[in-house]
């Protein structure tokens, strides 16, 4: 279902953790929160759970203000960064916990409860565990069964937050994708928290870049990362070389390509990929010369200094493995630079 | 090869190291011991065997017949009504109080802290004193009771009140570390799966905090019973009428009744066995949690 928060501002204090947030999430999206650590991400989540009070705005799921109802009434799945199991409970017992505690008319049957709980269980591929309890289990393996304990109650939305953050890499990398099909089965408009660009980038559908306490972009991965609308968020997302003109000798920007007739603003934005580097004949028009690279994966990051009167920060290029094989670079080589893209900031 | 065994013999080294500087030698680990045993022995055991000896000390009939005259039955009875009455109470104050401190952010609060702690640092004695201070014929509402006919000091719930304030830090006191641990996120998750306050304090809270909540409504029971200079202040001494057990000891002992003495005495002893035995039971158990 969709949930529409309006102009929410929450304070602690004289601290302003959230100002005048507008987003949308359409029903069945799979969006993620991402931003710096304090952001106002977690207390963004509590909001729309009802596990916090606004000071000024609403929170609209499904075309119903939620605003003053009760989190136990707000039927919303939560899943908390360090799980929150039931400790005294079995895994069973965990799961089985939001439909027990139905009110008498709506609750299932033990029959129906178990069926369930076991269904969910199969779901997140963990019933062998069922009698276990939670300091039994792995962080990966608690991450799931909280996960299922949320669904039990077949939200309306789902939230979670960082859902992989206690997670070691690959644990994470399995999950991500886990999640992303899980949601593609089940269908329910989720939000769920994330600092790891990465991680945002490859589970969600829409991303939301948060960052002191108000919303900077909100858009396709694809959108974000191509398109971004400031500094910051060309920043966060993904690396990028920072020109700032001030700083730089124009000349060198120029030749490189960095300036043409396009430019507007005072700072550019380069992603790695955007420079393209071939092997340069002479002293003359080098650019810049290699310090050092190492290995991505399929990708070689070369560190490059300018050849310049600006003694300054190294640059930061990316180049398929094949292609830097071709080139047959040496570190000291010189280099010539083409830069093909630029985002401008004011 | 000289590079691996370097560190390894001196990782050796400081575990060898750290084991003698764990041990003493032997004749001060020895004499360390026995002076704990002593001194375990000498104001703990002989005291508390002291204690039925003498209330056995003229046969088990005397004995008998001490504990059942009508004086030490009252002082049992009514032992046991300020015990039934101050426990469940200081339960619920202290689930409340660890609650409210643990749960809810408010003004006042490290106040209400310290103030919870403060039958630990008065003297029993002048607990007692504020109840007379305000109850007592002379005292603030001495007038208004008298019209009433209500009687507060010099009777049970005098003894009762000055009882709850003395007993009241115990179980808030087990409850706050523990619950401040804990964190609430458990009871957030209940909460967002639908569960009411009072079904998730019953089903989430109360499992996770029942044995330290036990082990403070045991150590509050012990105090309730064995609780002698606030009670000692507003009881009066009134024998089979506000006498409990410790002030009965006292009022048989200054009677040079050895035998009635010992033998309430032993049954305040018998009471602290059983509840070492209780606590030291809760204590394993809070363990292995
Ligand atoms: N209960 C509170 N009282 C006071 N300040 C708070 C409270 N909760 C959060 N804050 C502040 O609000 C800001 C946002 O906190 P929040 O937990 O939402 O950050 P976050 O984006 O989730 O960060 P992280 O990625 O580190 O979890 C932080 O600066 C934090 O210090
Ligand atoms: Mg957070």
């Amino acid at each position: 279902m969709s949930i529409i928060l309006s102009d929410i501002s929450k304070n602690f204090g004289s601290f302003a953790a959230l100002h005048n947030i507008n987003l949308e999430v359409p029903e069945g999206e799979l969006v993620a929160l991402l931003g710096p650590s304090g952001c106002g991400k977690t207390t963004l989540l509590r909001i729309i759970a009802g596990l916090e009070h606004t000071d000024q705005g609403s929170v609209i799921i499904n075309g119903e203000n939620k605003t003053s109802q009760n989190v136990s009434q707000r039927g919303i799945g939560f899943v908390f960064q360090h799980y929150a199991l039931f400790r005294h409970m079995t895994v069973f017992e965990n799961v089985a916990f939001g439909l027990r505690v139905k009110p008498r008319h709506t609750r299932p049957s033990n029959e129906i409860i178990k069926k369930k709980v076991h269904a969910l269980l199969d779901l997140v591929q963990l019933d062998w565990l069922h009698d276990r309890y939670p300091d039994q289990l792995s962080g990966g393996q608690r991450q799931r069964i909280a996960l299922a304990r949320a669904l039990a109650v077949e939200p309306s939305v789902l939230l979670l937050d960082e859902p992989f953050g206690a997670l070691d890499a690959s644990v994470r990398k399995d999950l991500r994708l886990w999640l992303r099909n899980l949601h593609h089965d089940l269908n329910v408009t989720s939000i769920f928290v994330t600092h790891d660009q990465e991680e945002a980038m490859e589970v969600a559908s829409q991303v939301v870049v948060l960052n002191h306490g108000h919303i900077e972009q909100q858009g396709s991965p694809s959108e974000i990362y191509d398109n971004p609308t400031n500094a910051f968020v060309s920043r966060f997302i993904g690396q990028t070389n920072v020109f700032d003109l001030d700083e730089h000798d124009n000349e060198w920007l120029r030749n490189v390509g960095i300036i043409n007739a396009n430019s507007t603003g005072r700072i550019a934005h380069v992603r790695p990929h955007d420079i393209l580097i071939e092997k340069s004949e002479s002293h003359q028009d080098a650019t810049a010369t290699l310090k050092d690279w190492q290995h991505l994966g399929a990708l070689i990051r070369l560190e490059l200094v300018k050849n310049d009167h600006h003694a300054s920060k190294s640059l930061f290029a990316e180049m398929p493995k094949e292609q830097f094989k071709a080139l047959a670079l040496k570190i000291g080589d010189v280099v010539k630079l083409k830069i093909r893209h630029a985002h401008w900031f004011h | 090869m000289n590079t691996h065994t370097i560190p390894h013999t001196s990782a050796k080294d400081t575990v060898v190291r750290q084991q003698h500087a764990l041990q003493d030698p032997k004749w001060v680990r020895w004499s360390l011991i026995a002076i704990a045993l002593g001194f375990i022995t000498l104001f703990i055991c002989l005291p508390l065997g002291l204690v039925i000896y003498q209330a056995l000390s003229k046969g088990i009939e005397a004995y008998w017949t001490a504990l059942t005259q009508a004086d030490t039955l009252a002082a049992i009875r009514l032992t046991l009504l300020v015990a039934i009455v101050t426990v469940p109470l200081n339960t619920l104050f202290g689930i409340t109080a660890a609650w409210a401190i643990t749960r809810f952010e408010f003004k006042g609060k490290s106040f209400l802290t310290t103030l919870i702690d403060l039958p630990f640092s008065v003297s029993p004695v002048i607990s007692g004193f504020i109840f007379v201070l305000l109850f007592g014929a002379e005292g603030w509402f001495g007038k208004l009771l008298a019209t009433y006919d209500i009687k507060i000091i010099f009777s049970a719930p005098g003894i009762i009140l000055a009882t709850l304030f003395v007993t009241f830090p115990f179980v808030a006191r087990q409850l706050i570390p523990l619950m401040q641990e804990m964190g609430h996120q458990e009871e957030e998750a209940a909460l967002s799966l639908g569960a009411s306050g009072w079904k998730t304090f019953y089903s989430v809270t109360l499992p996770n905090i029942k044995w330290a909540l036990l082990y403070g409504v045991l150590l509050c029971n012990a105090r309730a019973m064995g609780e002698f200079g606030a009670v000692s202040v507003v009881s009066g001494h009134i024998r089979g009428l506000t006498n409990t057990l410790p002030l009965n000891v006292e009022v048989n002992y200054n009677d040079y009744d050895v035998v009635g003495a010992f033998a309430s005495a032993s049954i305040l002893a018998g009471l602290a066995i059983v509840t070492l035995v209780l606590k030291t039971l809760l204590e394993w158990k809070q363990a292995s949690r």
